[in-house]
């Protein structure tokens, strides 16, 4: 509650009206405020960075963000060098790093704002702090402050530097990226310019190209995260349960046996999975010389083959995972419910539709979530197995291609950036529409201080 | 009567069990035989080998020619000791904040973090690597840095799994600490990581094998820089085409190497899992 009131009394408007003349110029003298009430040292640095800010936007901001909405139009020249005797080239625009550059000091910007308003609210802070004549930290304490009630800004501010500069200006100028024709057709690699929502309407547009392979990767997507997701839920659990039963004999060693696949890197065991499923590979071997078929069996070069074999090696993938983190949960069922349900004569099937499945289920849905999401985004499967193939001359999706491994060939392989970042912003929607529904109703976020 | 019948699908069980174990265990045993094969080449047609050695892993570990598999254990040892130091850091000190502190922009943190991590993650990769280029750490030895900073650096988003750990630690803990004369730093430096040994644990083992398995950004920031290439390259690349019939049988040996310290490790970080979701103070 504290914090609250102390929030809207403290305001930029309360600051610009009921501010004093020090407290009102800092809105252009940055740091006055604090100067003028006995803070001498910290106006001095808010002051500090305020020229260091307009210098370096009259050095080189204001250009860089001068250039964001052409992006350049200057190509690369040949000059008649007099004095040398030669063509000489001259360097033309290059899109890609105004962009860039526009996009960073647009953030600088955005931060230098945000220290603005806080500047702001501190000088009337400190301003009615004097007026009613409370103390006023000097700046030793100030510091002192920043080992105890805020010692969040010395642990947080290197962790949020980080994320800000390779997450967040990142993922803003991948976004921008969307509305530009920076792609490799139309040769627009080095000069590109703002086309507003074009690729959007190419992905979505069934008739097109990019568009038909679009709705068949989304669809084998969904296919795929669904059953990847929830074949592997229900086969680890009921592994678990095998396992965990009264009158099973060395629960340690068959755990260890399934343990052991995922302790090996995962990019080791899907390489090999790799290797053995190929047309001269062992698990082909190994059928031939039983003499179970004839002729190899084509894992990785027929659509459905290849998308069933996915799946399956999925589970291999993710049943032990399941198994390990359901066991626990498993133990807890009360063995009453189970006593009652057999006292009135239920099966072993029944037991397991009426009381495991639901009672799991209720516990384990942001398990469940975090795996549906986390499959959507499974790279790492896709890539190494199949590398999305087998695919057809002319696309670039391969059939069993999802939409990350996709968006992967598209921006690597392929260089169509601008198709490639509209097809991470879709992707984005669709986790943020499974996730946020789904977050917000869980008892962990509900119920954050439940145990403290 | 009802003890053959429980005889009879105990049989099946263990049946079933055994079964399901070779499944799992086979592609295992697969690489383990074949980085002892004696024969070269990529596709053989037995299962078992028809000669055994130790060539292999000697050819692995000697030649250095055409793929420096020491060089690249080296260059991953590297960057993965370092990141692991700055993503515990990071880790913890914002799970700590997260949990043991309020203030106004708490909230606010939780939910971006919530929804930067749902982007797909190397979506940004190729901006990334712009940026890396735009600092000048993209060329030479810098690619280290650029790495070890690709990996630790968005770190901070994942606190979730420390965060509810200290959640599980006692509030009045901290209340009696600041009655004693103690400052937050304190709380968190002698009273917070001192009961919090399983998360810890976790969360370094975690960040130290995240390098040895990443190959996307590693490929994306290295590209043909062959002396900075980590192991996860190196591997990848023994099972291209240009590679694969000379180098097929060590590929097996280096993924034999690299999956044994990885797995000894994870087997011993699985116990810190458990320990640290049943978290910190036993009731």
């Amino acid at each position: 509650m504290k914090t609250k009131r102390k929030a809207r009394e403290y305001t930029v408007a309360a600051a610009l009206t009921k501010g004093d003349w020090a407290t009102k110029l800092s809105a252009i003298v940055m740091g006055l405020g604090c100067m003028l009430h006995k803070q001498v040292v910290k106006g001095l640095l808010i002051f500090g960075v305020e020229i260091a800010y307009i210098l370096f936007m009259v050095n080189t901001g204001i250009g860089c963000l001068a250039d964001l909405p052409g992006l350049g139009d200057k190509g690369q020249e040949k000059v008649w060098n007099e004095a040398k005797q030669i063509y000489e080239y001259t360097a033309g625009d290059n899109s890609l790093l105004m962009l860039l550059y526009g996009v960073a000091v647009l953030f600088v910007t955005a931060a230098f704002i945000v220290f603005w308003v806080i500047q702001m609210r501190q000088a009337i802070y400190l301003q009615m702090r004097q007026a009613e004549g409370k103390h006023i930290n000097n700046f030793r304490e100030d510091l002192k402050s920043l080992g105890n009630e805020k010692v969040q800004i010395p642990l947080m501010s290197l962790p949020m530097v980080g994320i800000l500069g390779f997450t967040v200006v990142p993922l803003v100028f991948m976004i921008s990226m969307a509305f530009t024709s920076y792609s490799k057709e139309g040769d627009h690699l080095t000069l590109f310019d703002w086309v507003g929502f074009q690729n959007f309407v190419r992905v979505l547009n069934l008739n097109g190209n990019i568009g038909r392979q679009f709705w068949s990767v989304l669809g084998w997507t969904i296919c795929w995260a669904f059953f990847a997701t929830f074949l592997n839920y229900i086969m680890g659990m009921i592994l678990a349960m095998i396992i965990n039963r009264k009158d099973t004999h060395w629960k340690g060693f068959w755990r260890f046996c399934f343990v052991l696949s995922i302790a090996v890197p995962q990019f080791v065991s899907l390489m090999i999975m790799h290797i053995m499923l190929q047309p001269q590979g062992a698990v082909n071997v190994i059928l031939q010389s039983l003499g179970w078929i004839k002729s190899p069996i084509p894992f990785m070069t027929d659509a459905m083959w290849c998308r069933v074999t996915i799946i399956i090696i999925n589970l291999w993938v993710g049943i032990p995972y399941t198994m390990l983190q359901v066991t626990g949960i498993l133990q807890n069922i009360p063995a009453e419910l189970y006593e009652a349900a057999k006292m009135d004569g239920a099966g072993p099937v029944t037991i397991f539709r009426k009381i495991t499945l639901p009672y799991m289920l209720f516990v384990t849905t942001p398990y469940l979530i975090t795996s549906f999401t986390g499959n959507i985004n499974n790279f790492n499967v896709i890539y190494l197995l199949s590398g999305g193939g087998p695919t057809h001359v002319g696309d670039t999706a391969g059939k069993t291609d999802i939409l990350v491994t996709w968006l992967y060939k598209l921006t690597v392989d392929n260089q169509y950036y601008n198709i490639g970042a509209v097809i991470g912003i879709f992707t984005f929607i669709i986790l943020s529409i499974v996730a946020l529904v789904t977050y917000h109703r869980s008892g962990s976020y509900k119920n954050e201080e439940e145990f403290m | 009567m009802k003890n053959t019948k429980r005889t009879i699908v105990n049989i099946i069980v263990h049946a079933f069990l055994a079964v399901l174990a070779f499944i799992w265990l086979l592609p295992i045993v697969w690489v383990v035989l074949t980085s002892f094969r004696g024969e070269k080449g990529s596709y053989v047609n037995s299962f078992f080998p028809k000669t055994y050695t130790l060539d292999n892993y000697i050819r692995l570990f000697t030649n250095r020619n055409v793929l420096n598999f020491p060089q690249m254990f080296a260059n991953t040892l590297f960057i993965a000791v370092c990141t692991c130091i700055i993503s515990t850091f990071f880790v913890l000190s914002i799970a700590f904040c997260m949990s043991r502190l309020r203030f106004a922009f708490r909230k606010t943190y939780m939910n971006m973090a919530m929804i930067l991590t749902l982007f797909p993650g190397f979506m940004s990769m190729v901006a990334v690597y712009y940026i890396l280029k735009a600092l000048g750490l993209s060329e030479g030895s810098m690619i280290r840095v650029a790495l070890i900073l690709v990996y630790s650096a968005g770190s901070g988003l994942a606190f979730y799994i420390a965060k509810g750990f200290f959640d599980t630690i006692p509030k009045s803990i901290d209340e009696a600490a600041i009655i004693d004369g103690a400052t937050r730093w304190q709380i968190f430096t002698k009273v917070t990581m001192p009961l919090s040994k399983p998360i810890i644990i976790y969360t370094v083992l975690t960040s130290f094998i995240g390098p040895w398995v990443d190959f996307i950004f590693a490929k994306v920031i290295c590209r043909a820089n062959a002396q900075y290439y980590t192991v996860a390259i190196g591997l990848w690349n023994m099972l291209q085409k240009e590679y694969i019939h000379q180098w097929y049988t060590c590929f097996a040996a280096g993924a034999v190497v690299i999956s044994i310290p990885i797995a000894a490790l994870f087997m011993f970080m699985q116990r810190y899992y458990v320990e640290g979701m049943s978290g910190a103070v036993k009731g």
